[in-house]
């Protein structure tokens, strides 16, 4: 117990702490939307895409200028976002394609531009790669208000729209026969999903960030059947695990926080696959036990029936 | 010889990537290949833990077990209709992924291991690690990456006609006995095997791209299977000598241009695919706007004709203005219908030469 006294006194792991649960709660919340409407994967495109945008804002900035690099991940996240929609809209090919191709191609526009920064030379290029695995310990006061800022702005956009958004996720026909705006939400949705990606990027990186986003959904959804429960449980359940993932990490060296947040999370997935009443995997083994038993019960005694009384046309013995 | 490694090297991942890529694009499933390829961190880590090795067979058929979990878990928890596909692969190989960084950075530390190295690669130091074969030294990973290429080339070679169909309709195949199932996690193992083998070369995630990008260019310009797979092949392997070339003359990631530059095939046969390419879509889109708005104005022009108000409605000014046209586009199908000798133009009065009234007429009675 003192020893988490300790922890939570020091200055540094109270900002990851904060940090990662704010980041859990937002990726949460937006992550039920990209669940739902099955683009889970889009999460990991953009956190890729975002690689060349953080390169570039760094190579207009000439340091590390956090805005600037964030800038730019949402700029090279949307565009690739642009690009999965005219892949799929304009050809055959599949969304899982369109997903990859983005993905693969903008990262490998990223790592060339790396390289062009680190062979200038420039002493703040090492901190760049830290966007792969990100940098808990590095987060500052500043970058925690920004998150702040983020998630204020991310929850006060989906309140106002929660009528369209659901609308937009369970049935894009009949918003569209409303008169909804389909497009526009659904770019909406997606541009969020960026900019929650883009907060991620500092603590737990390009290629954790997709856990983010789609485990504390995929966890709330066996539990929960409504799409507001499934929100607030998924963002309790993302901060409750970036929290005390964060509080783990600090108490061991080599633990980075990204890591033990991604696994802490999948944990609870697993926990809820397996155990969520009506749904989880054993509940429904337990189910079809019960099940079999009554019917080898019911056919036995139907058959001690047909045995003593009744007549079946047509079957012989 | 350095040249020649790094390029021989490149173009051995390309080709064999794209040789498997061709059908995982076919069937939709080209997303578990960036599963796998991040997966395989976890098995090297796992391998190198328990026989102290980084190179050689054993490390690579760890690591490819990594991949084939993945694919299992995968499809595990997909089936379990708990969640959809896209969402167990973004649930398992983040979560193996984790765990492979974890387990590195507490009991690997000291090690060579260096997980942006396996994900970024750096094509230009395969030759730091080289055997003498017939008195040349050639590097590991160009013959293993040789041997993987023979093994799936054989693969392909010997399951063509069930990979298609397994592909095209699974359901067939099974009922036909076929086991697109086995032939589904052989593809996967295959897979799993050439990420390997390919990553310290160009690195996982630029694997990807290999995998997925050349076949899906492929897929843009033509409809043959047998036809895309070579295509697919031959432009994952042109894009390493271009991109090689490239990343040399601006002093940048050797593997990051050549993966960048199948990006630029991709965005060349999206734009001028004969067939299916933007542009070819947007002409065909224009030219039929301009055959439609013809018969709309042939059809008004009849429905005037002879009537009182003929001198007005059978005017220029009347399909700007009635049927609220711009300028630009009254003239190009005025032009369009001239030139088809089914208009003519007296004064300002638009005329149905015989030919347009027959169209017109027969729009009508089309009804």
């Amino acid at each position: 117990m003192s020893l988490l006294a300790e922890l939570l006194g020091s200055r540094v792991v109270q900002l990851v702490v904060i940090g990662a649960a704010l980041l859990g709660a937002i990726s949460g919340v937006l992550g039920s939307f990209a669940v739902l409407r099955q683009q889970s994967l889009l999460g990991d495109t953009l956190s890729h895409a975002a690689l060349p945008g953080v390169c570039l804002g760094f190579l207009i900035a000439g340091d590390r200028h956090l805005g600037l690099l964030l800038a730019g991940a949402l700029v090279t996240g949307g565009l690739a976002a642009g690009t999965v929609l005219v892949i799929t809209r304009c050809t055959r090919l599949k969304t899982d394609a369109a997903l990859g191709i983005a993905l693969s191609v903008y990262f490998a526009i990223g790592t060339v531009l790396l390289t062009v920064i680190q062979s200038r030379g420039d002493a703040g290029a090492a901190g760049l790669s830290t966007f792969l695995f990100g940098q808990a310990a590095a987060i500052t006061r500043g970058d925690i208000q920004l998150m702040a800022v983020a998630g204020v702005l991310i929850a006060a956009v989906v309140l106002l729209l929660w009528k369209e958004f659901k609308l937009v996720t369970f049935d894009p026909e009949s918003a569209r026969a409303a008169g909804l705006p389909v497009m526009a939400l659904q770019s909406a949705l997606t541009l969020i999903v960026a900019v929650a990606v883009v907060v991620g990027l500092q603590l737990v990186g390009v290629i954790l960030m997709v856990a983010m986003l789609i485990a504390p959904a995929a966890a709330a959804r066996q539990w929960v059947g409504s799409l507001a429960g499934m929100v607030v449980l998924a963002g309790c359940l993302g901060a409750l695990a970036g929290g005390s993932g964060a509080l783990i990490s600090a108490t061991g060296r080599g633990l980075a926080t990204g890591p033990v947040v991604v696994l802490l999370i999948s944990a609870i997935v697993l926990v809820s696959l397996a155990l969520a009443p009506g749904r989880g995997v054993i509940w429904r083994w337990r189910a079809r036990r019960r099940l079999s038993r009554t019917l080898t019960r019911e056919s036995r005694s139907s058959a001690d029936l047909r045995r003593r009384h009744v007549p079946v046309r047509g079957l012989k013995r | 010889m350095i040249t020649a490694s790094i390029l021989i090297t490149g173009m051995l991942a390309a080709a064999s990537a794209a040789l498997l890529g061709t059908f995982l694009v076919l069937r939709g499933s080209a997303m578990l290949s960036d599963a796998i390829s991040h997966s395989i961190v976890f098995g090297i880590i796992l391998v190198w833990l328990v026989t102290r090795q980084l190179s050689g067979p054993i490390p690579v058929i760890g690591a490819a077990l990594a991949g084939v979990l993945t694919v299992v878990l995968t499809q595990w928890i997909a089936q379990s209709r708990l969640v959809r596909m896209d969402a167990a692969i973004g649930l398992v190989f983040p979560a193996l992924f984790a765990a492979g960084v974890l387990l590195i950075s507490l009991y690997a530390r000291q090690v060579h291991i260096h997980v942006d190295t396996i994900l970024l690669g750096e094509i230009g130091f395969v030759w730091l690690n080289t055997r003498p074969i017939a008195g040349f030294e050639v590097p590991v990973s160009t013959l293993t990456l040789g041997l993987v290429l023979l093994a799936n080339l054989l693969f392909v070679a010997a399951f063509w006609h069930r990979l298609k169909l397994a592909v095209f309709d699974p359901a067939l195949a099974a009922a036909l006995g076929l086991f697109p199932t086995a032939l589904y996690y052989a593809l996967m193992t295959l897979t799993s095997i050439t990420a390997v083998a390919a990553f310290d070369a160009v690195g996982a995630i630029l694997f990807i791209a290999f995998v997925i990008v050349p076949p899906a260019t492929a897929y843009l310009l033509t409809q043959r299977v047998w036809l895309m797979t070579l295509l697919a092949v031959a432009l994952g392997a042109l894009a390493c000598p271009v991109g090689y070339a490239l990343a040399v003359f601006w002093d940048v990631s050797i593997a990051g241009m050549m993966a960048t530059m199948t990006g630029v095939w991709f965005a060349l046969a999206l734009l001028f695919s004969p067939r299916q390419g933007l542009l070819v879509q947007a002409l065909q889109r224009r030219q039929e706007t301009l055959r439609h708005d013809c018969r709309v104005m042939l059809a008004h022009l009849l429905s005037h004709q002879g009537t009182r108000r003929m001198p007005q409605e059978n005017t220029r000014a009347a399909l700007v203005g009635h049927l609220s046209w711009p300028e630009s586009h009254a003239d190009r199908v005025i032009e369009h219908a001239i030139g088809q000798d089914l208009v003519e133009q007296r004064g300002a009065l638009l005329i149905l030469r015989p030919a347009g009234e027959a169209a017109a007429r027969d729009l009508f009675a089309r009804r």
